[in-house]
């Protein structure tokens, strides 16, 4: 069994003492409108890269935080060495800068109104230039696996994920858990049916009253639509690999956090305090929960497949798992960690929780994943509610 | 006799086929843990990763696994049957 304080991970030490183990120089557009120019930059920088995003414009309480803290916090995690805000006007361009500004690490905004697209895209790449320059410069050192924030979400469930890359990924956990690491689960709506599991694990009467709120306002969304989610929950790709129900499809889902407690449960896009495993309030589209996760500092994702999502993430590498054989030899050029040796009982837990760290050791100290490969640069905000 | 079904646990209703089953075969159960639970008689074809009954299963009987219920039969299952959404439902939602 590889112990967790044995591997050799190496990144970039930030400036608010948080590890990285990428190094890239974002352009953030605040809104829809500015991705124009922020892609203006990226083409013309080598080094960078946009994350061009739907909203930022009319939104408002909630579900405008929400926004604020995702953007703020995609530019805060450490996998960003410098980071470019645009939007079309100074005054939110301003909020999510002063907030990345507060990691200490190089962050300048710039508004589209008053110079224009063409005008905006020149002053941000000269800036761009800068922070590129300063990047390449950062060299990776090693750090402590307690200084590890990761994330895990499954996709594509089916009877092969509960069977052995949910598990998988729980006995990491547990191992990572031991080490004093800090992770993140979510998934709000694919507890159901397991949700007394999560309430029996929470670690503080604190952590157990946010997540029955959570939980409650989750199911309150879904019946006060006056629809259930028979026919979403589960998908129907779900159902063709063999998962009947919502229960069955959440007590798979359940075995990603193996038999770890809950140590809180937070808002959406929001930091862990300590480490532990932490609940994050989320959907569980996949694209906008692992956005959520790298805004709340995750640094690298475990992602269990059963019928084979191909999603990834532009700032978190994702690195996949699946025991299914029929993805594995169809679609195996997106899968990092192969599994299929438990269903042939040729494997047992503990030999794939050694695989999956020995992956996610590389994929830390800069092996890309196959979804970096691919360039799925899936990076999508979760909208509450309509806007204004 | 090939070892073609797994159990999360001992005493589940159910167990997942982990290749394409045929029927009028004899598949043998295993756990995850690797115990022997017998074999089972195939009385439909069942593919890769679906589920299997273990037993008996009269209809409304909630259906067990990983130790717990997981929805409903809604029509009495065959020991050997394919199990999934034409015979059993979610005990969760309105159906």
């Amino acid at each position: 069994m590889i112990k967790p304080e044995k591997m050799k991970l190496t990144g970039y030490r930030r400036p608010d003492g948080r590890y990285g183990v990428r190094n890239h120089v974002i352009i953030l557009p605040v809104d829809d409108i500015s991705n124009a120019a922020a892609n203006g930059v990226a083409s013309l920088i080598k080094g960078t890269m946009a994350l061009p995003h739907a909203y930022g414009r009319l939104q408002f309480g909630e579900d405008l935080e929400l926004t604020f803290r995702t953007l703020a916090g995609t530019g805060r995690n450490p996998n960003i060495a410098a980071c470019i805000v645009i939007g079309i006007e100074p005054k939110w361009t301003e909020r999510i800068v002063k907030e990345i500004a507060k990691t200490g690490k190089p962050v300048a905004g710039f508004s589209i109104e008053r110079h224009g697209d063409l005008r905006t895209i020149e002053m941000a790449s000269r800036k761009a230039l800068e922070f590129v320059q300063y990047a390449t410069l950062l060299k990776r050192e090693p750090f402590p696996v307690k200084k590890l924030v990761m994330s895990t979400k499954c996709g594509e469930s089916d009877t092969t994920t509960g069977l052995s890359s949910c598990p998988t990924v729980g006995r990491v956990f547990e191992r990572l858990n031991k080490a004093g690491a800090t992770m993140i689960f979510g998934e709000t709506s694919e507890l159901t049916g397991g949700e007394d599991i999560i309430q029996s694990r929470c670690a503080s009467p604190k952590a157990l009253a946010e997540f029955n709120r959570m939980f409650d306002n989750y199911t309150q969304l879904i019946t006060g639509q006056g629809v259930d989610l028979l026919g979403s929950q589960p998908t129907e790709g779900n159902i063709r690999g063999g998962l009947t129900t919502i229960e069955e499809k959440a007590m798979g889902n359940i075995q990603k956090i193996g038999r770890c407690k809950v140590v809180s449960a937070l808002d959406p896009a929001v930091e862990p305090a300590g480490p532990g495993l932490h609940f994050m309030d989320s959907s569980s589209a996949a694209a906008e929960m692992i956005t959520l996760c790298g805004a709340a500092g995750s640094v690298v994702h475990y992602f269990p497949t059963g019928q084979g999502n191909v999603i990834g993430n532009p700032i978190v590498p994702v690195i996949k798992l699946s025991g299914n054989p029929l993805t594995l030899e169809t679609m195996s050029e997106h899968i990092d960690v192969d599994v299929t040796g438990i269903l042939r009982m040729e494997m047992n837990l503990d030999q794939a929780a050694d695989e999956a760290m020995r992956v996610l050791e590389d994929t830390i100290n800069g092996r890309f994943t196959a979804a970096e490969g691919l360039r799925h640069d899936e990076f999508v905000l979760t909208k509450l509610y309509r806007s204004a | 006799m090939k070892h073609g079904i797994l159990l999360h646990e001992f005493e589940d209703d159910v167990g997942v086929a982990v290749e394409d089953l045929k029927k009028g075969s004899k598949i043998g159960v295993v756990t995850l843990e690797g115990k022997a639970a017998g074999s089972i008689h195939l009385i439909s074809d069942v593919p890769l990763g679906h589920k299997v009954a273990i037993r008996d299963l009269p209809k409304d009987k909630p259906v067990i696994k990983y130790g717990r219920p997981v929805g409903k039969a809604v029509a009495a299952i065959a020991k050997g049957a394919h199990v999934h959404t034409h015979n059993v439902k979610t005990l969760r939602w309105s159906v």
